[in-house]
């Protein structure tokens, strides 16, 4: 299955492409904004700073597209910083505005606690979840969601506190952890995504 | 809750993985590619991919090894030597690194941390610190150059300094210990692991799992190990069973 997906310029791009072609698809770069309002499965990858990715997506013509396609619920993965840029913005970068998607913000990893978050910790979706799994996940993260955004199912996992996992609603899945980089949970969840309606 | 992370180190040289002790009389011990699939299948954590050649054409070769592993592995890989500017970095993470490992480098420019924090996000920038014990009065210097040179530079200052700059992870290595199968050096893993907030992941000297388990409860956040998984010794799947059972908590 044909994949795009939004090069935000930052890193990490390799390990997406790689993840959603060992899941069965064919992944390819988007190119325009027609790309993210036609593409039947698109991703939102991203690490590095939550205002530097919106300055880049806004500077290549995809802000609204996104924001267009989201709000039509069409198929759609956003990985790590993919799901914070779809809240309304983050402690990272105050006063960049978010997609605007899902309610709230972005917040720091407590104190107390290893910052950045690197590593495997538990995922425990909640009792809506169709394509999230309870299962060890890959994370690489200093900023997470901590309340669950209304019409979406929520997962959790604890780092000092509880912070959003993932979030889902059909066909539209925003994960804090790394798919591409949880092993076989992390393919399987792939999977599930590229055949979800 | 945050596992522990158990994560075997490959030192690669011209497309081959190579062991030696402390970089002299290296000789060939397998395929990359072979070795990266196998560990995760064994359980492993994440992989570290250590670039030990010494010339420009065996730096292309790394990234061509780097890509070679990132097709088959589905796990966090981080890739270091001769990571000098951001450019390098890059080539890196886009050949299919997740993370970079930076050494001599920042020890010689420490801004370089800060340039990669700020280009690719400090979870993605992982400094190699090389410590030996000092030969007077105490303490831990930094080691660069693959040991060759001792700079006097007090190690758990340059982590905290690090850090600051934009170091998301600390891999820190013990040189007295490192390939003597001794056990990690478990004051200097206590020392740095209480001096950041970032995490800190032990290497060099480990023979055993009870090196690794003391390692972790020394304060380490994870442990890396190469020779004892190399020689088909004992597996990654093996060892985490062994630090289960000492009741630290494990992605199995």
């Amino acid at each position: 299955m044909r994949v795009h997906v939004v090069s935000t310029g930052a890193a990490n791009l390799a390990s997406v492409l790689a993840g959603l072609r060992r899941a069965g698809a064919e992944p390819g770069l988007v190119v325009g904004a027609d790309d993210v309002l036609q593409a039947e499965r698109l991703v939102l990858p991203g690490v590095g700073a939550f205002g530097a990715a919106a300055t880049s997506l806004q500077a290549a013509g995809l802000w609204s597209a996104l924001q267009e396609r989201l709000n039509a619920g069409r198929p759609t993965l956003g990985i790590c910083l993919g799901l914070q840029l779809w809240a309304e913005g983050s402690e990272e970068s105050p006063g960049v505005a978010g997609l605007g998607v899902l309610p709230g913000l972005a917040k720091r990893l407590p104190t107390g606690v290893r910052v950045p978050q690197l590593g495997w910790n538990w995922v425990e979706p909640g009792r809506n979840c169709q394509l999230l799994q309870p299962g060890y996940a890959s994370y690489a993260n200093s900023y997470a969601l901590r309340e669950a955004p209304e019409g979406w199912a929520a997962a959790w996992t604890t780092h000092g506190e509880p912070f959003i996992a993932a979030v889902e609603r059909g066909a539209q899945l925003a994960c804090q952890f790394h798919p591409e980089l949880s092993g076989p949970w992390g393919q399987a969840l792939l999977t599930r995504w590229l055949g979800a309606r | 809750m945050l596992t522990r992370r158990v994560i075997p180190c490959l030192d690669v040289r011209d497309g081959r993985v190579v062991k030696g002790v402390r970089f002299q009389g290296l000789r060939d011990a397998g395929d990359p590619v072979e070795q990266a699939a196998r560990y995760e299948a064994q359980g492993a954590d994440e992989l570290v991919i250590l670039d030990v050649s010494a010339t420009d054409e065996g730096r292309a070769t790394a990234i061509r090894t780097v890509e070679a592993v990132r097709a088959v592995l589905g796990i966090p890989l981080t890739v270091g030597g001769g990571v000098r500017e951001v450019e390098d970095a890059r080539r890196l993470l886009e050949a299919g690194a997740d993370k970079v490992s930076t050494n001599t480098a920042a020890v010689r420019r420490p801004a370089l941390l800060a340039e990669l924090a700020e280009r690719f996000g400090r979870q993605c920038v992982v400094l190699a610190l090389d410590a030996a014990a000092r030969l007077e009065g105490g303490g831990w210097e930094v080691v660069v150059r693959a040991g060759k040179e001792r700079t006097g530079q007090d190690a758990i200052a340059w982590a905290v300094e690090a850090t600051t700059l934009g170091a998301g992870e600390i891999l820190l290595t013990s040189w007295d210990r490192d390939g003597t199968g001794l056990g990690y050096d478990l004051p200097l893993t206590s020392a740095i692991a209480q001096a950041v907030t970032v995490p800190v992941i032990a290497s060099g000297g480990a023979a055993s799992a009870a090196h690794l388990a003391a390692a972790l409860h020394a304060g380490a956040d994870a442990v890396l190990a190469a020779t004892i998984f190399h020689d088909g010794h004992t597996t990654v799947g093996a060892v985490k069973d062994a630090l289960a059972a000492l009741g630290l908590e494990l992605r199995r």
